[in-house]
């Protein structure tokens, strides 16, 4: 699906990837974990395409295609999505007729006809009961007025709809009560195939409990220091993060 | 008066005083006293006024130069010679419509005798009209509204010199109007460049209910130099409506004096999208208690277009509320200007007024200068104003990118977003329709933003 090999970014400036090597294959669920500012984030976001980030070196294959050539939407009509930590408010744009427009936007990409407004709703109506949303919040604007958790359905629910091959989850546990975070993991975990594969980032090992995870990987200073199944999610949570922090700044001996 | 600055030097107001001499020996000799009267007093004011200069505080940002030193005549064509065709563009169904061409009243075009849309009572005539047959409702008002403002504007001055036809709106006390619009077209003629001077008003009684829009569109050079009065009565409900779709070769400076009466609630929403240098002036003045007004505005200006909001409330009386919200999407090298005053009277305690402007440029050559001020002389009042100037959030735009929608599109269906609350306001669906599809064919990639909303 995805192969990252020694991926270097900056903003602003500032090296914030400093050689980033992963390898998701169809179907698998990997998780990235790490302490505040170790890079996480950025990971993400420069996979999905953000220009804000620059990629000073590396390479990332997409199914055998340059992911780093093309423009954040290009990634999108591939199918690539991005869960985003902090989803934006669009007043006048509803939710419905604009994740119409994307999904079109989508299909037309595929070689697949657009769809009518009676075929998406029926999709629409079917993918919402994943995420448990309400139908008012497919016809308020995107995001607009909604709480924390809703923001965070309405992502999954995105997602449901555009099924892309690769998703990415930022941070989409923080903020939740453990009910929010339990609808969201059961809709992703209701999405989860043989060919589709995540790229899940937290801070926290608790929604690692609900999306289980194959692998495991421990970002430290912009680097993975530790890599392993999902019984590395549990070390963490008991010893936290500290001990591998240590561990990344120790000098190399010789 | 000071006669020192380049627009005043003699020449540039001699035609203006030639062409008023004109203008007298075409009225008919029957005009009542005291329209002649008013006349003459615009006619002075603005031959003490002059044109306005950059070196005025109200006009700093605005040069009207160009208006000062061209060269514009009053149209001498017929009104009625205008076809049908030239204002389906513009139309939508009303109660009644009333069409003004180059500030003549067409009787052909309008359609206000015996539309079943009004109810008994209700006159929607051409001021020129009522000014012949019924002197007496139009005297009250006419020119006393906005007695202060001909007095120190130089534009209002000039419209109430050449005051002659425009729109006279009456609703009798406890009546309710239906829609109501007034077409102003404008052109140049045989490539040169003429002037209106429409002059509207309307008096919304007690209890009465009046939905005016006024449109304003062209072809070619010309100075459209506007002046509506309105008087929103008791407890009354009015939404006033103007639509600015000038050429982009058009000047148009106008003003709308509003006064509201003790309950009333007038409502004003400006919407500005053509014309080449304009000018807005919106003076509002809270007369009574308990007022209600709401002051809407949205201008979308690009190329070169420079347009100038200039918003005056006058809180007179106490518990009174205005809300004023204008908002402006730039692109382009096109500038705008904001200053909008909110002035609490001594006395006019809990007065609540809220100013915001807002501006979204779109380029980096674009100009918006936003003036928010508040005079405050009553110490219980809440009063906010706030002004900005941004661009597209750089986010928003990527969280689109990122469910696959492309960037051109993006950046339009933020923009859209951006004036949506605006957008939203209007209650008159054609009005509201109308500016969806200017939105949809300005916007790059269109398309895309009609099928997400």
């Amino acid at each position: 699906m995805i192969e990252i090999k020694n991926l270097h970014a900056s903003v602003e400036g500032n090296e914030i990837l400093k050689g980033i090597d992963l390898t998701i294959r169809d179907g698998e669920v990997h998780a990235v974990m790490g302490p505040n500012g170790s890079g996480k984030s950025t990971l993400a976001r420069v996979l999905a395409g953000q220009e804000a980030y620059e990629v000073t070196g590396g390479q990332v294959l997409y199914n055998g295609q340059d992911l780093l050539e093309m423009d954040p939407e290009e990634r999108a009509r591939e199918g690539v999505f991005m869960a985003f930590q902090y989803p934006v408010e669009i007043p006048g744009v509803s939710n419905t007729y604009f994740l119409k427009a994307a999904l079109n936007a989508v299909r037309k990409h595929r070689g697949l006809t657009e769809m009518d407004a009676l075929e998406f709703l029926t999709l629409v109506r079917q993918k919402m009961k994943l995420v448990q949303m309400e139908e008012t919040l497919l016809n308020r604007p995107v995001n607009e007025g909604f709480s924390g958790g809703e923001k965070k359905r309405n992502e999954i629910f995105h997602m449901a709809v555009l099924e892309p091959s690769l998703c990415i989850l930022d941070e989409t546990d923080s903020g939740l009560d453990i009910d929010a975070l339990r609808i969201v993991a059961d809709g992703v975990n209701a999405l989860r195939s043989k060919d589709r594969s995540f790229l899940v980032i937290t801070h926290y090992q608790r929604l690692l409990n609900y999306i289980v995870p194959d692998y495991v990987h421990v970002l430290v200073d912009g680097r993975f220091v530790r890599s392993g199944g999902k019984e590395l999610a549990l070390e963490l949570e008991e010893k936290g993060y500290s001990w591998l922090e240590e561990l990344a700044a120790a000098p190399v001996s010789a | 008066m000071p006669a020192t600055e380049i627009q005043n030097i003699p020449g540039v107001l001699t035609p203006y005083i030639a062409d008023f001499e004109r203008f007298q020996r075409e009225l008919p000799a029957s005009e009542p006293a005291f329209v002649q009267a008013l006349r003459r007093r615009g006619l002075e004011r603005f031959m003490a006024l002059g044109f306005p200069s950059n070196k005025q505080e109200e006009w700093r940002l605005t040069n009207v130069a160009p208006i000062a030193q061209g060269t514009f005549h009053r149209s001498g064509s017929d009104p009625d010679a205008v076809e049908p065709e030239q204002i389906a563009p513009f139309d939508f169904p009303a109660a009644a419509r009333l069409v003004f061409v180059d500030g003549r009243y067409s009787g052909k075009l309008s359609s206000n005798a015996g539309v079943t849309g009004l109810p008994p009572g209700v006159v929607v005539t051409s001021l020129a009209e009522a000014l012949a047959a019924t002197p007496g409702l139009v005297e009250p008002w006419l020119g006393r509204l906005a007695i202060a403002t001909i007095d120190q504007q130089p534009f209002v001055a000039l419209n109430t010199a050449f005051l002659r036809d425009g729109a006279f709106i009456h609703v009798p006390r406890g009546a309710v109007t239906g829609l109501i619009h007034l077409l102003f077209l404008s052109s140049s003629e045989e490539g040169r460049p003429t002037v209106s001077y429409p002059r509207n008003l309307f008096v919304a009684g007690e209890n009465s209910q009046l939905t005016v829009v006024e449109t304003y569109a062209g072809t070619g050079a010309y100075f459209n130099c506007p002046v509506t009065e309105m008087v929103a009565g008791p407890n009354s409900v009015v939404d006033h409506y103007k639509v600015q779709r000038e050429s982009r070769e058009a000047f148009h400076v106008a003003t709308f004096q509003v006064q509201g009466e003790r309950n009333s609630v007038p409502r004003s929403h400006s919407i500005s999208l053509g014309g080449g240098l304009v000018r807005n002036d919106v003076n509002a003045v809270l007369a009574g208690e308990g007022i209600d007004c709401i002051l809407n505005g949205l201008y979308l200006v690009d190329g070169r277009q420079h347009v100038d909001n200039h918003m005056r409330v006058e809180h007179a009386k106490p518990h009174c509320a205005s809300h004023e919200l204008y908002k402006g999407v730039l692109d382009g090298k096109a500038r705008a200007v904001f200053n909008g005053l909110i002035h609490v009277h001594p006395g006019a305690q809990k007065t609540d007024a809220k100013q915001s402007n807002r501006n979204l440029l779109l380029s980096r050559d674009a100009i918006a200068n936003s003036n928010p001020q508040l005079e405050i002389y009553a110490d219980d009042v809440k009063c906010t104003h706030g002004s900005t100037v941004g661009q597209l959030d750089e986010d928003a735009v990527f969280y689109l990118r990122s469910r696959g929608i492309g960037e051109e599109a993006a950046r339009s269906l933020l923009t859209w977003a951006f004036a949506s609350d605006i957008v939203e306001r209007i209650q008159v669906e054609p009005v509201r329709k109308d500016l969806e599809e200017f939105l949809f064919a300005r916007l790059p990639k269109g398309e895309v933003v009609r099928q997400a909303v």
